[in-house]
């Protein structure tokens, strides 16, 4: 995060050196396309917010922990759906593991959790247009229950 | 009659995230004011965060987005990962989605700007992937929670999938498929002169595949 910061302030510090007109406008174009997107990034993540709020971690914990195709399902649909920064998320899968969650759930939770994204879907949609954005969810869901299974079968 | 519910229809839309944010700001506070109450506390909690995470990086990535599109010359991009580059532009995007941090809807205005300069759908798609599944950044937290065995057999079974799905995609999209101006100025606002440069690039890309 710094890193980007300090290459964000190198690059505008260079850039201005080398052309002020055009540094200008290709900052004012960012700006801009951030401006745009805001109203749409503050609703999913208001929404985000209250959904997580409503989901208590121990109640994630139940539906996850033990083994059988239940939990590999929830998994799966959670990990979908849910919004969790990574430094959120690899310490619950920890918590999950030491609750006994199996590989193959964890597996499905993380792949799914990363690849797949239902509640940021507006704003896909908004930069790629609902055909695209809709396909990508669809087959990085597939993938996502792939690499779980295959997962299960190396690590079991 | 129209025009009145039309005009309600675009109100409603536009103050609905806004209203949104006040209702988690309201739990917030009646936690805070009146009576404590878990769930208006943890809601106030997660907004503030994502909001701090997304101040935090989502306006300097914007930033280079914008340097990028001003500075980049469309024939490098093409030359180096466009539809006719060859298993090198996997690299490219592979190294490019990994070395970033952030969430995943930070990758979408790099994703677009790397569009609209000619870069393959296939390409875009694999630097997403590589973006969401295999940032360096949140691969040490991983091993830390996880295990380094888990995350690394994730990686390696990880990375075919997401390329392979990346063709995938890119055969199921039409040849001359384009992307929304989204990021254009609202309506209303009068055009700058980004406006027509990007159309006109947009209009390039769909030349090129129908010659």
């Amino acid at each position: 995060m710094e890193a980007l910061l300090a290459i964000t302030a190198i690059a505008v510090v260079a850039s201005l050196l080398a052309n002020r007109r055009k540094t200008l406008a290709g900052v004012r174009r960012g700006l801009r396309m951030f401006v745009n997107l805001l109203p749409t990034l503050v609703a999913v993540l208001a929404a985000v917010s209250l959904l997580m709020a409503a989901v208590r971690p121990a109640t994630l914990e139940r539906l996850l922990g033990g083994g059988g195709p239940l939990p590999f399902v929830a998994a799966l649909i959670v990990g979908s759906i849910a919004l969790i920064p990574g430094f959120i998320a690899f310490p619950l899968a920890g918590v999950l593991k030491d609750h006994g969650a199996t590989t193959a759930v964890l597996a499905a939770f993380i792949t799914t959790l990363l690849m797949v994204g239902v509640v940021t879907l507006p704003i896909e949609i908004r930069f790629f247009g609902r055909r695209i954005a809709i396909w990508r969810n669809l087959l990085a869901f597939g993938g996502a229950v792939v690499v779980a299974v295959v997962m299960t079968l190396i690590l079991r | 009659m129209a025009p009145l519910t039309t005009r309600a229809l675009k109100a409603t839309k536009t103050a609905f995230p806004w209203a949104l944010v006040a209702l988690v700001i309201a739990l917030w506070a009646y936690n805070r004011l009146v009576t404590p109450f878990a769930f208006g506390r943890e809601a106030g909690a997660g907004l503030w965060s994502f909001s701090l995470e997304m101040a935090a990086f989502l306006p300097a990535m914007f930033v280079l987005v914008g340097l990028f599109d001003v500075w980049v010359p469309r024939s490098v991009v093409e030359r180096h990962v466009g539809r006719d580059s060859g298993p090198l532009a996997i690299l490219w995007m592979v190294l490019l989605g990994t070395l970033q941090a952030g969430p995943l809807y930070g990758a979408f205005p790099v994703a677009v700007a790397l569009w609209r300069k000619g870069t393959a759908p296939r390409n875009v798609f694999i630097y997403l992937g590589a973006f969401s599944a295999l940032k360096i950044p949140m691969l040490t937290f991983e091993v830390a929670f996880l295990g380094w065995q888990f995350s690394l057999v994730r990686t390696a079974v990880t990375l075919p999938v997401f390329i392979f799905l990346a063709y995938v995609l890119e055969r199921l999209l039409p040849a001359d498929v384009t992307i929304p101006e989204a990021q254009k100025s609202s309506p209303g606002k009068p055009a700058s002169q980004a406006m027509p440069s990007t159309r006109q690039e947009a209009e390039t890309v769909h030349d090129g595949k129908a010659s």
